[in-house]
């Protein structure tokens, strides 16, 4: 994935982003970290294609084969569950707008089910879910077409401490099984150090990439890595980077 | 220790308790009206040409009711198509306004303007069009303009109601128009129909009742104007017995209506939760609270307390 020189300008004169570059190699876990407003959202959304750029080249995975969608998977800051459908249906959509059947379907969607423990609620509609849920619904919905890249929009920022804390560590199992790209919005220094192999860095007006740190602590990573001088060594030097991108 | 036997599991006593307390209560109140209203009106001695005693008009039911089941039929006949033809026609339009922002523009105002203009004022002129030979077609006309426009804004405040979010998905998945109508922007519809149906049924009973008052004598047979006619002949008893089959019938749409929309919407919809709620939540908040904390083995053990205090709670007086 590779976005070059990427500018975004609203219709009203607002710069959004300012040349961004951006190359993320298959396989990594890319944060992009900075304050509200410096356009790592609206990066998100260029390269899921959900925003048009108004200059500059976007580079995806799938972009050679004809039909590219399930190449990408999104997961929005709110879960964004289809109300009337059970936790299967809701998972199975995406292929469901492939084309598939049900039937053909079925296997790929319990396995991600289960690789998101939450095999004891497919016929469980999302209201009978807690918010940690049905964000693993939301995240199971991303997966099941098996994409390459990953996008995630500060997809745990609604969610108490406790469950977000569970999440990280499950999102790092799957990732580390189904070895996709993730690219990861956060405003969470933590959360960032905790879960990448690199964090980009960003500031606002206009929204520009002012750094990146690479983190270079092996997976997988636990309970311990979190307790660790170098979590906290990673820690300091992310949000000395993030006050100067503050400035 | 047979406090047990009732518990969250198998809720069937609760819910039967429920349902009973439900029809029981509004039973008895009538009942209690019923007795008061024939006391005070043989206590007072009011004259049965102003307000006869329930026995009376049960026995003028009785008497007459072939006569009154024909005059009921034909308001019925009349209701139901009319609201069919406003479900019909409210849902297609509704839809066919929202996929296109130009027609909505242009057709909407025209729309209000129908709902706007009284029916009454309209009456005349639909049933010199349709002839006299054929009032049943004018007033069925007239009871479905009335029922029309609430099907037709609910159904298009509907399909504009899809979730943003949801939106972005289905644009995410590259879905085709037909799959974001079919699985997304008509299942978030769905409630608002139902909604507007509910009112138009209700509005549909109203408007055959003032058509067939309005159209006036001769070819109209139905219950509105067999309570004009007995009103004329001041024979009071037979108008309520009328007026108590219309009550009735439409005391029975509206029951219809309220049990479709329960069994469309009750799985999902926040609307149809008040009863459902509390089982549910009960059946899931141990799995749920597992997963999130972690402590599968402590389910069990909470899950017997909770229904203690459940249970104590309800059954203290």
């Amino acid at each position: 994935m590779r976005l070059s020189g990427v500018d975004k300008i609203y219709g009203n004169g607002t710069v959004a982003l300012r040349d961004l570059n951006l190359k993320v190699q298959p396989g990594e876990f890319v944060s992009l970290l900075g304050p509200s407003g410096c356009g790592k959202s609206t990066a998100l959304r260029i390269v899921a294609d959900l925003g048009q750029h108004t200059a500059g080249r976007v580079d995806r995975p799938g972009d050679d084969v004809t039909d590219a969608r399930g190449e990408i998977g999104f997961v929005f800051q709110e879960p964004h569950l289809m109300p009337w459908a059970t936790v299967f249906d809701n998972i199975f959509l995406p292929l469901k707008l492939a084309g598939k059947s049900k039937n053909a379907a079925r296997d790929d969607v319990l396995s991600v089910i289960e690789m998101v423990g939450l095999q004891n609620f497919a016929n469980a509609y999302p209201r009978e879910l807690s918010g940690g849920m049905k964000m693993r619904v939301s995240i199971a919905r991303a997966l099941v077409t098996k994409p390459k890249l990953l996008l995630m929009d500060e997809p745990f920022a609604a969610l108490d401490e406790i469950t977000r804390n569970r999440l990280s560590n499950d999102l790092l199992r799957i990732w580390a099984s189904t070895s996709s790209t993730v690219m990861f919005v956060t405003h969470s220094v933590y959360e960032s150090v905790f879960l990448s192999s690199r964090i980009v860095v960003m500031a606002a007006r206009p929204g520009r990439i002012i750094g990146e740190i690479p983190i270079e602590r092996a997976y997988p990573r636990d309970a311990e890595y979190r307790l660790s001088p170098e979590y906290a060594g990673y820690c300091r030097d992310v949000s000395a980077l993030l006050n100067k991108a503050m400035e | 220790m047979t406090d047990l036997a009732v518990s969250p599991s198998n809720p069937t006593p609760v819910k039967w308790r429920r349902a009973a307390a439900e029809t029981a209560a509004p039973a008895l109140g009538g009942v209690i009206f019923l007795i008061a209203w024939e006391a005070l009106v043989s206590h007072f001695q009011v004259s049965r040409f102003i307000l006869p005693p329930p026995s009376a008009i049960i026995v003028k039911m009785v008497d007459e009711f072939p006569s009154l089941l024909s005059a009921l039929g034909f308001t019925a006949s009349i209701t139901v198509c009319a609201f069919v033809a406003a479900l019909v026609s409210g849902v297609t339009l509704g839809v066919l306004l929202t996929q296109n922002k130009q027609v909505e523009r242009i057709l909407w105002p025209y729309a209000v303007a129908l709902q706007v203009t009284p029916m009454v004022a309209i009456a005349p002129l639909v049933v010199i069009w349709v002839g006299l030979n054929r009032v049943w077609l004018g007033l069925m006309i007239l009871a479905w303009i009335v029922a029309f426009f609430p099907m037709l804004s609910n159904t298009a405040v509907g399909m504009k109601s899809a979730d943003h979010g949801l939106r972005n998905v289905f644009s995410l998945y590259k879905a085709t128009r037909w799959q974001r109508f079919r699985y997304l922007q008509l299942p978030s519809a769905l409630p608002f129909i139902l909604a507007g149906a509910r009112i138009s049924s209700g509005l549909s009973v109203i408007g055959a009742v003032v058509a067939e008052f309005v159209a006036g004598a001769g070819n109209a047979t139905g219950l509105a104007w067999t309570i004009v006619e007995s009103g004329a002949m001041l024979d009071v008893a037979r108008m309520f017995a009328a007026l108590f089959m219309l009550s009735a019938f439409g005391l029975t749409i509206w029951f219809i209506m309220a049990k479709v929309q329960h069994a469309l919407l009750s799985r999902w919809h926040e609307s149809e939760l008040v009863q459902r709620v509390d089982d549910e939540r009960r059946k899931h908040r141990y799995a749920r609270h597992a997963l999130d904390t972690g402590k599968t083995n402590r389910a069990p053990q909470r899950r017997r307390q909770d229904l203690w205090q459940w249970h104590s709670c309800s059954s203290r007086p």
